[in-house]
């Protein structure tokens, strides 16, 4: 629901930020985290591995709000922001 | 008895009860008799307050005992809890803040309100304000199975009507304070809930695998108690795969269509306050994450689930609980269990806020008094909440608390069908309102209809024993898609999708035959509105 296409008619305004939004999304492939290892702290790898992709969720939406806070967004013009603080959202 | 932690619980419990009181005078706006200020705290609450509001509204008593005794009972399959709430709040990112606008321009209360003002269909409201209702009633009756098995863990198990005695005690004390100061109590209270929460919890999990041999001992002695019982396991596997991706993306979809999710982000202060919170909320998930897993270190405790006295049978909400009683000191198991009734007030209290402002102004202003000025809203609105607390403790004293776990299930599923209606309406009016109904009635019907034909072995119930679906039962019209496959998947889902396809078919015969989808009253540009927008309707003036 978060990724409709901009459209001037329902009054959306877009910034392709919001896109890192599906990123967390990436923690419903389960067979990505389905194995017992490696083992962290005697952890099994299922476990701790989608534990620490909460702070994966946290990044993604953390840019998206340090990038969208001063709305309103201009949707007419480029995006023409440094890719350097995209590392999250390549891994996509 | 256990004394110690009695006395600590009942002076943790004492200290909240008199903030509940005092929370009346905490920010007070000019009345208390306007919905804005009883049911919404003034609209005013700033990141920190709406951090500990909504986690303290999410992260609920019942998940606390629940969650953990799933994976204590399934293993893997009762984690999907994380994944599930880290993908939660980037989904609704963007439609809540929409939310937060229309409905701070337009001074509504409750989804239902939006829904009214979106379609100017009073009837598609009542349907919204219904389902909400429904749902969130028996997860109040929830809070009350969480808040008595820390009781009856303590042992005040107590059979027949006086066992529950205490309950209905604690009850009547939270419906007094929720009365006087209305959201501003559980608000208030949320503080201690959650300091109280994050403490015992990160001491659960520091101390408890170090006393019972390390995380790779409990994991070993869980594998083979799996293994022995030839059911559930530490990973997933072929048939549960698909169950713990429709779950987890179902319950996350589902979450902010409660009404008590939305009754804590309509009360903050402004967009970015609800954006600051989607980034720093998965704390709680962090928090939840973890504590699914002591499930699997009561396996390897050896800790047995308490004998209900009331019902005579054992009882696996009572694992936490026992854990907590048999491994941590009388002092600290104290502390966790006042963490846990507290964590059962916070959420009763905003759920039952949220039932009664669906049933003011979608039921009472719409149905039987539509001149009700502000101040009689506030008053009905008050008395509703005694009305519905009261329903939650009956529900328990006099029927058999499974009826309630199968009510939350239902009211799940429920819930979610109506996705379309109130979160697809925020981004376009292209499904037709009528459509809507007709969806809401058969997803309703349809995920019904798949519950009730669920068996539940383990307590020999015929109807309602989970909300998981083997493919091979599911049926379309008497067609079976796909035979023999023993995947399971979420009920919800399947349902939700059903919804979909209604709705649009019927959308299309009706746009077809071009029949009036309502007026909107809501502009393009309220979804925008930002904090200072002097077209922000003034709060809590009559």
């Amino acid at each position: 629901m978060s990724d409709s296409p901009p459209r001037a008619s329902s009054g959306l305004r877009w910034s392709n930020w919001n896109l890192l939004l599906l990123v967390p999304l990436v923690i419903l492939i389960t067979p990505l985290w389905n194995f017992r290892g490696p083992a962290f702290l005697g952890m099994p790898f299922f476990y701790w591995s989608q534990l620490a992709f909460v702070i994966v969720g946290v990044i993604s939406v953390g840019i998206v709000y340090v990038k969208t806070k001063n709305e309103p967004v201009n949707r007419d013009l480029p995006d023409l922001l440094s890719v350097d603080d995209l590392d999250e959202g390549e891994s996509k | 008895m256990q004394w110690t932690e009695f006395i600590i619980f009942l002076i943790l419990f004492l200290a909240v009860t008199v903030l509940g009181f005092v929370a009346a005078r905490w920010k007070a706006g000019n009345t208390l008799d306007h919905l804005d200020e009883w049911g919404l705290g003034g609209r005013k609450f700033g990141s920190w307050v709406t951090w500990f509001l909504i986690g303290g509204d999410l992260y609920t008593a019942y998940t606390f005992v629940a969650v953990p005794a799933l994976v204590f009972g399934v293993g893997a399959t009762g984690f999907y809890a994380l994944p599930y709430t880290v993908i939660a709040y980037p989904l609704v990112f963007l439609p809540l803040l929409r939310m937060w606008s229309v409905s701070r321009v337009h001074g509504y209360v409750t989804p239902a309100d939006y829904v009214r003002g979106r379609y100017g269909s009073p009837l598609l409201a009542l349907l919204v304000a219904i389902t909400g209702i429904v749902a969130t009633m028996p997860y109040i009756a929830l809070q009350l199975v969480g808040l008595e098995s820390v009781l009856r863990t303590m042992g005040i198990n107590g059979s027949g009507i006086l066992g529950h005695l205490p309950l209905f005690i604690a009850f009547l004390v939270l419906a007094l304070y929720t009365y006087q100061s209305g959201l501003r109590a559980p608000a208030l209270i949320a503080f201690v809930k959650d300091i109280l929460i994050y403490l015992v919890i990160i001491v659960a999990i520091v101390y408890l695998p170090s006393k019972l041999g390390g995380w790779g001992h409990i994991f070993t002695l869980a594998d083979a108690k799996f293994t022995k019982a030839g059911s559930g396991g530490i990973l997933l596997n072929g048939n549960n795969s698909l169950q713990y991706i429709t779950l987890a993306f179902g319950s996350a979809l589902a979450l902010f269509l409660y009404p008590h999710s939305v009754t804590g982000v309509l009360a903050s202060r402004g967009r970015n306050v609800i954006k600051r919170n989607m980034v720093a909320l998965p704390a709680y998930s962090m928090l939840l994450g973890l504590l699914a897993m002591l499930g699997f270190v009561a396996i390897a405790a050896g800790t047995p689930a308490l004998v209900n006295q009331a019902t005579g049978r054992a009882d696996t909400n009572t694992i936490i609980p026992n854990l907590f009683d048999t491994q941590f000191p009388p002092w600290f198991a104290g502390i966790a269990f006042a963490a846990i009734g507290i964590g059962a007030l916070v959420p009763a209290a905003i759920m039952s806020i949220a039932a009664a402002n669906l049933w003011t102004r979608n039921i009472y202003k719409e149905y039987f008094k539509k001149s009700a000025t502000p101040a009689q809203e506030a008053k009905q609105a008050k008395l509703a909440s005694l009305v519905v607390k009261l329903g939650a403790v009956l529900f328990i004293v006099l029927l058999d608390p499974q009826y309630s776990i199968d009510l939350q299930l239902i009211g799940g599923i429920i819930i979610l069908q109506t996705l379309p209606t109130v979160a697809i309406s925020l981004y376009t009016r292209w499904f037709h309102r009528w459509a809507l109904i007709a969806g809401w009635v058969a997803g309703l019907a349809w995920g019904f209809f798949m519950l009730w034909a669920i068996p539940n072995p383990a307590t020999n119930h015929a109807h309602f024993g989970g909300s998981n679906l083997p493919l091979k039962s599911l049926s379309i019209f008497g067609w079976h898609p796909f035979p023999g496959s023993p995947v399971q998947i979420y009920v919800g889902f399947i349902a939700l999708i059903g919804n979909f396809v209604v709705a649009a078919i019927v959308t299309w015969i009706l746009r077809a035959r071009k029949v009036s989808n309502g007026v909107d009253s809501t502009q393009v540009e309220d979804y925008h509105a930002e904090e200072g927008d002097p077209r922000l309707k003034e709060v809590g003036v009559h």
